[in-house]
């Protein structure tokens, strides 16, 4: 993979992880998001955002799997789009279900778990978002950089239980999502306590 | 990157530089193109907002039946608006065929309600298994406009075809000692896909204590907008209870017993805790997990308050009196 090759990667990623958001759009304007429009829209988005997450910590171990270092240079954008669609999620919720009434949010964030699980999560991705041009990794360095986007695994975990939480009977899709991150995250624990051979090198910079 | 020499490569079989490029450059855009049409296709299976033909009025296959008489006491107040049969038909909670609201519809498209049975027994002086078509000559069929709210608030306004529980109820005569009346789903996981999953215990079941059944406002519903209920509303007969939550109305009804202790029912024996026998709409009480206070009327952009019974409480509310709402929720 030459500079050429990864440049293009990174632009297939950003054009395809728009396309969902294109066609939201898409179907919004010609009146094709079901009979429930409001609620598609809060629930795609969070999907969406759930699929993105995952889709981030997965780049580490594929990367490492397939010996494919060039794969980090995918993940910053990745993580934006799900924190891009986290927040439409959120301003969904806010707009159609709350009218930007702040007392009502307030109010639902303190009585309903799943929807203070969902804000725990939107707030812990707010500064990883901040934090994450090129400038922010060297002003905070490396490894004080790294040791506040695991917050991640964290922001994961509350995403997953939020959408366990809201479901009524059917609880395949987020009890799949909790499989996926639970085996991503569980990988990195393996690696911190069982480091393979080539990576216990002493110089660890990554 | 290592680069060999090749010395047997002819200078004129090496590609033309600008040659090179202009391919890298076109498979670059195939490949964009590519990825893009998968990306696309792959959220459109896996996220369809519907059936990509929506049902409406006009491929409706079942056929119009004759609409009766219309009770002016049963309509829902002027500024509350029907929904539409697009929106009546292309968003259910149907568990049966999926757990999808918007997929209910697709799957449920070729489901075939004829010949039907309804078994009516238990606590009764005339138990009878009745065909659907008799069933239909009951009593006259009305068309009832009624308020339609999910317990997961959302809401609509449905109008309704088919004829008060009551005249079935007379027409077995219940014995004195019957309390509760039984609803029973037909339970047959070839027809009905989703029965294979586990997501709910089938066959599902609900109740309504007799003086409810009784109630003028309790339907039982056979067709709504002038036709036969589509599959996916609850054909061929269905019930509907105005005042109560929606997954009260037990869909696609093969069985139903009167009987003498109030029946163990599906929702609320799968989270009691969550869902009551009774599901009386109440703004009061809250899903443990979500408000009852608000509403969205399907079709329209901002929330509108939830009323106690559904904006029914002047015609039920006398049933629970001396109850405690809060508890018996």
């Amino acid at each position: 993979m030459d500079v050429e090759d990864v440049k293009f990667a990174r632009l297939l990623v950003f054009v395809n992880a728009a396309v969902p958001f294109a066609l939201l759009l898409w179907d919004w304007r010609h009146a094709e998001l079901g009979a429930n429009p409001l609620e598609f829209v809060t629930h795609t988005t969070g999907m969406l955002a759930l699929i993105f997450l995952t889709l981030s910590l997965a780049v580490t171990p594929l990367r490492k799997a397939a010996g494919q270092p060039w794969l980090i240079r995918l993940r910053r954008m990745i993580g934006l789009y799900a924190f891009f669609y986290a927040a439409l999620h959120l301003l969904a919720y806010v707009w159609f279900d709350k009218t930007f009434s702040l007392g009502a949010i307030i109010d639902d964030t303190a009585r309903r778990p799943y929807i203070t699980l969902g804000m725990f999560a939107f707030f812990l991705l707010v500064p990883l978002a901040v934090t994450s041009t090129n400038r922010m990794v060297k002003l905070l360095g490396g490894a004080r950089w790294n040791r506040l986007h695991r917050a991640v695994y964290i922001a994961a975990i509350a995403g997953v239980a939020h959408y366990y939480l809201l479901v009524k009977a059917d609880t395949r899709k987020p009890v799949a999502f909790a499989i996926v991150i639970g085996a991503l995250l569980v990988y990195r624990l393996l690696n911190k306590y069982f480091p393979s051979r080539t990576e216990r090198r002493p110089a660890r910079a990554s | 990157m290592l680069i060999k020499k090749s010395d047997d490569i002819p200078g004129s079989e090496i590609t033309d530089e600008k040659l090179y490029n202009n391919r890298r450059k076109f498979l670059r855009g195939a490949m964009l193109a590519g990825s893009v049409g998968a990306t696309g296709w792959l959220y459109r299976t896996l996220n369809r907002p519907g059936d990509t033909k929506p049902q409406s009025a006009e491929n409706d296959p079942a056929g119009e039946i004759a609409a009766g008489e219309i009770a002016e006491g049963y309509r829902t107040p002027e500024g509350e608006p029907a929904n539409t049969f697009e929106e009546i038909a292309n968003y259910n909670n149907f568990y049966e065929f999926s757990t999808s609201k918007q997929a209910v519809a697709v799957r449920a498209k070729n489901f075939i309600t004829r010949p039907w049975t309804v078994e009516v027994s238990g606590l009764v002086h005339k138990p009878k298994t009745f065909d659907i078509d008799d069933l239909l000559k009951l009593a006259p069929l009305e068309e009832r406009v009624y308020r339609f709210r999910c317990v997961e608030a959302w809401s609509m306004v449905i109008p309704w075809m088919g004829f008060p529980l009551r005249a079935l109820i007379d027409a077995v005569e219940p014995l004195g000692e019957a309390r509760y009346v039984k609803f029973i789903t037909l339970y047959d996981p070839k027809r009905m896909p989703n029965q294979t999953t586990s997501v709910l215990p089938w066959p599902y079941i609900e109740g309504l204590r007799l003086d409810e059944a009784r109630h003028p406002l309790t339907l039982l519903a056979t067709g709504l907008y002038g036709r036969d209920l589509p599959p996916q509303n609850g054909a061929p007969v269905r019930l509907v209870a105005p005042w109560k939550y929606g997954f009260k109305g037990v869909k696609s009804i093969v069985q139903i017993v009167f009987v003498r202790d109030k029946p163990g029912t599906t929702w609320a024996d799968y989270a009691p805790n969550e869902y009551g026998f009774y599901a009386n709409v109440n703004p009061q009480v809250d899903h443990p997990r979500w408000s009852q206070k608000r509403e969205r009327r399907i079709g329209e952009w901002s929330m509108r308050k939830t009323l106690p019974f559904n904006g029914y409480a002047d015609q039920v509310a006398s049933l629970y009196s001396g109850m405690d709402l809060n508890r018996q929720f």
